[in-house]
């Protein structure tokens, strides 16, 4: 077999493979373990964790679509105590890299779930999910203004030092992404994971209301991958130092590719791996091969490949 | 059979995994389809000696696309299949007589228990309904394990007319019910548990909620269930269920916000 370099690198954090699991679709882990081994992926990003127990918002949650899917989840989910009690050790002693993912409804509420980190053993970095689409208040989703997005950032900085990589994770709903991005990294994100859910609705004919029960979700698969390829692209070129988590519909190694040479570092797996659980082992083989095949020596001679500019010939 | 299809899958050595209420989650449309997410079917019954070797036996009506093109595979078509998944009926250690209740398809995955349950010594009666004769599912063979079988429809086209619950009551009462097996809509098995517990009868109910994976990594199908501490929490009904006893599961409150 052909050497290649696969690792990649998100601030100070070393991961073997670019695979992820995106926040949201893997639960606790253990359920995807059932399948294959979490130590084999590039790292599991965790379900984005509160403060306090949050039961979530109301059924049906979600609705199927053309390529594609919404979700209404609103982050569900134990809260941070009982999530370093229970969920970490059990990532750790899997031997599986951990992102931790973490979303507040104020920006203190992110400090205060960043202090708690500080001192967790285990953890290679951390995503600020600052464009979760499915809170009661849009307000709320800080992403959508640049100069709430800074703020979360920032506070989340200064509460954690220097150590941690912090990776904001950003709506694809604004009119400037560009700058959105350039204001977190400016606050001190490391990195960026590209792209959240789009946010949709489905009306039911029959019933002639609105199909989930949050009434507006996040639509994810295949259906905004070409959205989510523009977002990393024009990010990319605009920020070409930062890494990118890129996700957004990616299904097989060939979509993963098509992420790295817009310009992302790594790909995050989310919806495909609920209709194959073992879609994040087959898209980091196909991907791998995909390089190889195509004479790349390591992933990061990949990443933004097709922002290359060709040398013009003077005859 | 009515509205329905019998789709038998050859599934090997795994069929001696399967339980009565155990589900198998199904790759549609086959490759490129816009359908991106598995379909999940009640597992009606096992064979582990057919003359091909293990199979299951699903009871599908093509309503969807989905059901529709899982309906149209012919003999000898391959399958992407998950199999098995969720929780199983529990069945009691002593013979005690028990009541099988299904509402329209949801019968399907009572027959493989009837069956079990009967091999165990149980007397097993059983109630179907559905709003119309064509939506009741209840073949020859199954009854060979029912002691009696009771049929409502809403509109009266076949057996009584009228729902499963309309003498439910008196029946648990006169046939010495223990347990209560149920699978159907929601709103039966809400109905059903208001007067098991009002009789302090077991009912282990087959929940249903729109599911994305099957295999509890979405957080979509989730119920509001009771935890021993008396607190409500959103269960998944794919890996805490889809059988549950319903007498925990906080009725009132499925679709609502907690």
């Amino acid at each position: 077999m052909t050497a290649i370099d696969f690792s990649t690198t998100i601030g100070n954090a070393w991961f073997p493979a670019p695979t992820f699991t995106a926040s949201g679709c893997a639960s606790s882990g253990r359920e995807l373990a059932q399948f294959f081994p979490l130590r084999e992926m590039g790292g599991v990003v965790t379900k984005s964790v509160m403060s306090r127990v949050r039961p979530g918002r109301p059924t049906p949650r979600m609705a199927e679509t053309p390529s594609g899917m919404l979700n209404s989840i609103g982050l569900q989910g134990p809260g941070i105590d009982a999530f370093l009690a229970q969920d970490i050790p059990y990532l750790v002693e899997q031997k599986a890299r951990v992102i931790v993912s973490i979303a507040g409804e104020t920006v203190e509420e992110y400090s205060t779930l960043a202090r708690k980190l500080r001192s967790v053993s285990g953890i290679s970095a951390v995503e600020v999910n600052i464009s979760c689409p499915n809170v009661e208040n849009r307000g709320l989703v800080f992403a959508c203004d640049p100069d709430a997005s800074r703020r979360v950032i920032d506070g989340v900085r200064r509460t954690l030092g220097g150590e941690l990589p912090i990776i904001a994770k950003l709506s694809p709903d604004v009119t400037d992404l560009v700058a959105i991005a350039r204001g977190v990294v400016d606050a001190g994100a490391d990195g960026l994971a590209l792209i959240n859910t789009v946010l949709g609705m489905v009306i039911d004919v029959n019933t002639m209301r609105p199909q989930l029960g949050g009434k507006t979700g996040g639509l994810s698969g295949p259906a905004i991958r070409p959205i989510a390829v523009r977002a990393v692209y024009q990010v990319h070129a605009a920020l070409p130092k930062t890494p990118i988590l890129g996700m957004g519909g990616i299904a097989n190694g060939k979509d993963a590719f098509e992420m790295i040479l817009a310009g992302a570092s790594g790909v995050s797996i989310g919806t495909a791996s609920f209709g194959n659980p073992t879609a994040i082992m087959s898209i980091q083989s196909e991907l791998k091969q995909m390089l190889i095949d195509r004479g790349f020596k390591s992933l990061k001679d990949a990443v933004g490949y097709a922002h290359r500019v060709e040398e013009v010939s003077n005859e | 059979m009515g509205i329905y299809h019998q789709i038998i899958v050859n599934i090997g050595d795994l069929a001696q995994k399967c339980k009565p209420g155990n589900f198998v989650a199904i790759k549609v449309g086959g490759d490129n389809s816009a359908l991106v997410l598995r379909r999940a079917f009640a597992i009606s019954r096992v064979s582990t000696s057919s003359a091909s070797g293990g199979t299951m036996e699903l009871i599908v009506a093509p309503h969807g696309q989905g059901s529709t093109w899982l309906c149209n595979r012919v003999e000898g078509d391959l399958i992407d299949i998950v199999v098995p998944l969720g929780t199983a009926f529990g069945v009691p250690t002593e013979p005690v007589p028990v009541l099988l209740v299904g509402g329209g398809y949801g019968s399907a995955p009572l027959f493989g228990l009837a069956e079990v349950l009967n091999a165990r010594g149980s007397k097993v009666d059983m109630i179907l309904g559905a709003s119309t004769s064509s939506n009741i599912y209840a073949p020859m063979e199954g009854k060979r394990a029912v002691n009696t079988m009771r049929i409502y429809t809403e509109d009266g086209s076949a057996g009584q007319t009228g729902r499963v619950t309309d003498h439910l009551y008196e029946q648990i009462k006169d046939l010495k019910v223990a347990v209560v097996y149920s699978c159907g809509p929601m709103s039966m098995l809400s109905a059903i548990t208001t007067i098991t517990k009002a009789l302090d009868v077991v009912h282990q109910c087959s929940v249903e909620e729109s599911m994305a994976c099957g295999i509890g990594i979405c957080m979509t199908c989730v119920l509001p269930v009771q935890g021993e501490d008396g607190s409500i929490s959103m269960l998944r009904s794919c890996i805490d269920g889809p059988v549950m006893d319903g007498s925990l599961v906080s009725w009132k409150q499925v679709g609502k916000t907690l």
